[in-house]
């Protein structure tokens, strides 16, 4: 049996796990990320973690999770704080400083990784997976830090959870209520930072910015609560994880991280596409709906005002589409003098005169 | 919630000035309000309405002034001051309800740790019940009009319950129907003894609206009773060349307007 083979194996094991703790902590950060139009903060401070990962090992000689994590968050909220001075100080635009600051700290990060490549020291090496991230890298013990970190951070989402959502809303008003607004926006910016150095094992840190905005951007359409975004989210996060880490492992070799990021990817592709009330295919439905009702109301008032213009109605495929629709389902026929007009029929009739009733009760 | 304390200033404010880089956008502002009566903030565009109410709430830093608030210290009477934000502040598309938007308001009350129960469920209704929308309290907020959504944020004040109400510009790009409403609601609201401010940008429709009114820009132009206060020569002052009276009639137009 492959699958039970795949299942007790502990590599395999590993990346599941680490790849699921990654979406249920990714999906609902990034919700907020995204409401608060900063999807692009995760991709700074993703790619900033870069040079915190290489520091941390130039001081500690190691690369296990712990000091990946102080450095990664140490450089990203380094590179946020940055981004945020330079809105608020300079005339830079948002996306300008977030380009600057991405671009900067990552050339830095790639600078330091090269210098340690350079020294040849025996341990530095895989410290390059942190770009496109080795999940089969994952250890037991990085699992235990991953979930410390993602129950930590969804506890205080579910205990702040009133000003979280009211923050990300209206700001403002929220201020006028008493909200210590700065604070609990610091608090959800040093969240999605939390959930960046998460992933940065598993998917790598030029990667890693999918995993916040996919998810959320995926669970936007399906959802009409903001609690139901961030359950969704989690869900679609652990999908992509799972089944990223299945197709890597069962086709041998393929990349996890760029996987998950893909599953994701096509889920996204798929929501926006489908999803009910605000999927495109939805929209094209109701449009042509409408259209189609639109067009039969004109037609039988047409019809009931001036029945004897039908002769002319032969110009246009779409209307004579919409006369041959009405006659099957018997509002219409063939005006009985021999001609090439139409007539209402008794049925035909009483759906014309609400037509005409509503339309005259309209211009009123 | 409180009864109006003994003073009958809703609102004084001393000596508010706030700038903007290094320009002021609110000059030496002093001002007193007092209870029970709907005030009017009215001045060209850049004048600083806005931001006099939001540098009241403190959601601009100001430089220097007092603001008492029924003859305390804002910050500690937060509980009696509502505030209406424009309705472009916020982003609609957030996934959210009417009633939930309107529940927001009792936030504050709430205090960190509790959430909103049956009861909150219920004043948030019966708020909805008094802009008449509780016909779409379950429905998205970006399926709501624009009329629809300003009345949401009327109703998401309504329930703080307060005394003293800001509101930023309530009756921009909304439909007749929905400004007759909010005109009756806020009137309503004066009758119970609230004041009321209110940023507006109709000069149209100010006589008829207000009772008060405070003439601005950067600096106070006149403030006190709205007979008083609507003249040509104030107008003149506040809107330079921007204004023109008719002859035969007490209807005023922008020549020049910039309106938004």
């Amino acid at each position: 049996m492959q699958w039970l083979d795949l299942l007790s194996d502990y590599t395999f094991q590993n990346v599941v796990i680490g790849a699921s703790l990654l979406g249920l902590i990714s999906g609902p950060l990034g919700c907020f990320a995204v409401l608060r139009r900063q999807s692009l903060l995760g991709d700074a401070i993703s790619h900033a973690a870069l040079p915190g990962v290489c520091l941390s090992f130039i001081i500690t000689g190691s690369r296990d999770m712990g000091s990946v994590i102080i450095g990664s968050l140490a450089t990203g909220s380094l590179a946020a704080l940055t981004m945020l001075l330079l809105t608020r100080k300079s005339r830079l635009k948002t996306d300008a400083a977030l380009g600057i600051c991405l671009s900067i700290f990552f050339a830095i990060g790639i600078v330091l990784l090269t210098y340690i490549q350079g020294t040849n020291n025996a341990s530095q090496g895989g410290l390059e997976a942190f770009l496109f991230g080795q999940a089969a890298a994952t250890l037991r013990s990085d699992l235990w830090v991953m979930g410390s970190i993602t129950l930590v951070t969804l506890t205080l989402l579910a205990i702040f959870w009133k000003q979280a959502k009211l923050v990300t809303f209206d700001g403002q008003y929220a201020r006028s209520l008493g909200m210590p607004v700065n604070a609990i926006e610091a608090a959800l910016t040093a969240m999605v930072a939390l959930a960046v150095v998460v992933g940065l094992q598993m998917v790598g840190v030029i990667l890693m910015a999918a995993m916040i905005v996919a998810p959320a951007a995926a669970a936007r359409q399906w959802s009409r609560h903001l609690g139901g975004m961030l359950v969704i989210a989690a869900g679609i996060g652990i999908v992509s994880g799972v089944s990223g880490a299945t197709i890597s492992t069962l086709s041998r070799g393929l990349a996890t991280g760029p996987l998950v990021i893909l599953t994701a990817t096509a889920i996204v592709i798929i929501s926006l596409a489908l999803a009910p009330g605000r999927g495109l295919l939805w929209g094209f439905i109701k449009h042509y709906r409408q259209k189609e009702a639109l067009q039969k109301q004109q037609l039988l008032y047409a019809l009931y005002k001036h029945p004897s213009a039908s002769q002319h109605y032969r110009t246009t495929f779409g209307v004579r589409r919409v006369l041959s629709q009405l006659k099957r389902q018997g509002y219409l026929i063939r005006s009985p003098d021999g001609g090439t007009g139409w007539a209402l029929t008794s049925r035909g009739e009483k759906a014309a005169k609400q037509v005409v009733a509503t339309f005259e009760e309209v211009v009123t | 919630m409180a009864t109006p304390a003994t003073t009958d200033t809703a609102l004084s404010i001393q000596n508010l000035t706030v700038s903007y880089h290094n320009q002021p956008v609110l000059w030496d502002i002093n001002l007193e309000i007092p209870t029970g009566v709907m005030a009017g903030i009215v001045g060209p565009n850049g004048a600083g309405k806005s931001t006099l109410i939001k540098s009241l709430l403190e959601l601009v830093p100001s430089l220097s002034g007092e603001v008492m608030v029924h003859g305390r210290p804002y910050a500690s009477q937060r509980r009696r001051v509502g505030y209406v934000p424009q309705r472009s502040s916020v982003d609609w598309d957030f996934p959210t309800t009417a009633l939930d938007v309107v529940t927001m308001g009792l936030y504050g009350r709430l205090g960190w740790l509790r959430r909103p129960g049956r009861k909150e469920r219920e004043e948030s209704l019966e708020a909805l019940e008094m802009v008449g929308m509780s016909a779409y309290a379950d429905r998205q907020i970006s399926q709501l009009s624009g009329g629809q959504q300003q009345r949401v944020f009327l109703a998401r004040a309504l329930v703080q319950q307060a005394d003293v109400y800001f509101l930023d510009e309530p009756m921009a790009g909304v439909d007749a129907t929905t400004e007759r409403a909010i005109i009756d609601i806020l009137r309503r609201l004066r009758d119970a003894g609230k004041t009321l401010i209110v940023v507006h940008h109709d000069l149209q429709t100010v006589r008829n609206y207000f009772d008060w009114l405070l003439l601005l820009n950067v600096r106070v132009i006149a403030s006190g009773k709205a007979e008083d206060v609507f003249n040509i020569d104030y107008l003149r002052q506040a809107y330079g060349g921007q204004i023109a009276l008719l002859n035969d009639s007490d209807a005023l137009m922008f020549t020049a307007s910039k309106v938004k």
